[in-house]
């Protein structure tokens, strides 16, 4: 009996003790993006190194996740690798947010296929086809005997929605279509599955040595079926806008940011910021984006 | 005479602690229910009923034209489950035989700890094993491209479901009378025959039964089969196809729908007709126990 006393009392203490602790250091939660999560711990990680007293934490979750975050006010900063929906907007605004905009790198959207695939690159309407399910084997495409299997995202994906607005024209995925938990999950799939066409940000393409992962095909892309077709790590090509995918990574905020989030922003924004973007394999923002960003911090 | 006022006191107290306990635990029971079913019902607002089970597409944010169909999601639960259970319940029953009735005294308390053990192992960490051992080995035995498929599901849910079967048949088994397994050996029946000719015919509503408790456990599990199956929302074509199971639907889509629109009502329905399925299992598994109960009085 006075076993169980002293355990109930401790366990009531530890509780306590929690519920104390927890509010005692102001974090920015940052949450969103699954293409942006890395980069965005990376360059948290960073600014909180050369910052005494910054605390960020950094989740994954999908671009919806972090919107619906933001709206819900769990969470300071949403990631997002695609433009907030009209509807979400409303949605922000019933409940007393504003968001605004960051633009803070830019991704090249990369298809990708195992390496034993022989194709080297496709156009835009063959990516459309092969997503919405209308190309079954790779033999209508080129010289390879195999089922295509499809890799993609979950709904709550930032990327999911900016194929289907882009590449797909805004048609249905292919029900056959696997859904994975994330960027990397892709990856892992496509370097064991001869048949594998998936789509990552740029950034998920790079081994620790920052060379392109081993086993892995990126291909070459082109807007029309007799243009040339581009890298999506072709630095030239998504910054002059002939890689047809290249698009603004976002980081939201409710209203005008404070002073603390928008410290983190500008760094990240900034040189230091941009520098480690680049080294992650993302790409710097334009100076238009730059324009953009700095209304938005007024 | 104090003294024992203080112990009535003491005594009527912590009765009504465990009433409120006891209450308690219906009370939740009930609250998820009708939870369940009122944010639920204003999903067939806009989907008919019939639609919704009977369909087989399920897109909600199809920019050409919403469909809210479970019915591939209802047979991929199935499957999988199904799956689960050819090959969790020869093997548990296996298991539970040579435990209650072969294994050295030794080795039970070895092996017992340890189906025990595998109740514990959290399913993300099933699931992960799923990704990087099962997925790869069932690629290369059926010479397919990848192991995201219901074969993948089955065997992890096996894995998981394993403990369940495993320890209430063994105690099932153990209820069985001495006296029945002395009768059939004096009889001249092999260790054998009176295995699986009494034992296990004596146990048999408590071996049902705890096989309807794995298929419980099976069908409700979400994280393992998110990770491992692959979660295509196709109709299945058989078991190697990538499947996605109505558990695993409602935890991808949850995070990220509007409240309070037809989709949020349409997942809520979802774990509605989840929650039916098991409540159902589970009181099948109920009535078998109770009926092999009232046996052995």
């Amino acid at each position: 009996m006075k076993k169980i006393t002293v355990i109930v009392i401790a366990t009531l203490a530890l509780l306590g003790s929690l519920l104390l602790a927890a509010p005692a250091k102001k974090m920015i939660q940052v949450k969103g993006s699954d293409t942006m999560v890395n980069l965005v711990q990376i360059l948290a990680e960073e600014y909180m190194g050369k910052t005494p007293g910054a605390a960020i934490a950094v989740l994954g979750g999908g671009s919806g996740t972090g919107i619906t975050g933001l709206i819900n006010q769990t969470c300071d900063i949403a990631d997002s690798s695609r433009d907030w929906k009209p509807k979400e907007i409303d949605q922000a605004w019933e409940k007393g947010v504003t968001p605004r905009f960051f633009i803070i790198a830019v991704d090249g959207l990369s298809i990708v296929v195992n390496e034993k695939n022989p194709i080297e690159k496709l156009t835009m309407a063959q990516v459309g086809a092969l997503y919405r399910g209308e190309i079954k084997g790779w033999r209508t495409l080129g010289p390879y005997d195999k089922a295509v299997s499809l890799y993609g995202r979950q709904s709550n994906s930032g990327t999911y929605t900016f194929m289907q607005e882009f590449v797909l024209g805004n048609k249905n995925f292919s029900m056959d279509t696997k859904e994975m938990n994330g960027n990397a999950q892709i990856i892992e799939s496509i370097l064991q599955d001869e048949g594998a066409v998936g789509y990552v940000g740029v950034g998920y393409l790079y081994d620790q040595t920052g060379k392109i992962r081993k086993g892995l095909k990126v291909l070459n892309i082109s807007k029309t079926p007799d243009g040339e077709a581009y890298a999506p790590t072709d630095k030239a090509a998504i910054d002059s806008g002939k890689y047809p995918i290249s698009r603004p990574l976002f980081q939201a905020t409710n209203g005008k940011p404070n002073a603390e989030i928008a410290r983190f922003l500008a760094w990240e924004t900034g040189p230091e910021g941009q520098a480690i973007v680049e080294r992650e394999g993302f790409f710097a923002i334009s100076p238009a984006h730059k324009a953009q960003n700095d209304k938005n911090f007024k | 005479m104090k003294k024992r006022k203080w112990t009535n006191l003491k005594e009527s107290a912590i009765r009504a602690f465990f009433l409120t306990c006891g209450i308690l635990a219906v009370l939740v029971l009930v609250g998820i229910f009708v939870t369940l079913l009122y944010t639920a019902v204003p999903a067939f607002k806009e989907i008919h009923l019939s639609e919704f089970l009977l369909k087989k597409n399920w897109d909600p944010t199809s920019p050409e034209k919403a469909e809210y169909g479970i019915l591939s999601m209802i047979v991929s639960t199935l499957m999988v489950t199904g799956g689960a259970l050819l090959l969790a319940v020869p093997i548990g029953i296996g298991v539970a035989a040579y435990l209650s009735d072969v294994a050295h005294w030794r080795v039970r308390e070895i092996v017992k700890p340890v189906v025990e053990i595998l109740a514990g192992i959290p399913s993300v960490v099933v699931g992960f094993l799923g990704i990087v051992l099962f997925g790869p080995a069932i690629a290369k035995i059926f010479h397919i491209g990848n192991g995201l498929n219901a074969v993948n599901g089955s065997v992890l849910l096996a894995i998981m479901s394993l403990p369940t079967i495993i320890s209430i048949s063994e105690d099932s088994l153990n209820a069985v009378p001495q006296a029945y397994g002395e009768a059939s050996l004096a009889l001249g029946a092999s260790r054998w025959q009176t295995l699986f000719r009494v034992k296990i015919p004596a146990a048999l509503s408590g071996i049902i039964a705890a096989c309807m408790l794995g298929m419980g456990r099976a069908i409700g599990e979400t994280m393992t089969v998110l990770m491992a199956t692959g979660n295509a929302r196709a109709f299945p074509h058989g078991f190697l196809s990538s499947v996605r199971t109505m558990t695993a639907n409602v935890a991808i889509e949850l995070g990220e729908v509007p409240y309070y629109t037809t989709h949020y009502y349409a997942l809520f329905a979802i774990g509605l007709v989840l929650f039916v399925m098991t409540f159902l299992v589970n009181l099948v598994a109920d009535v078998i126990l109770r009926k092999y109960q009232e046996r052995e009085q």
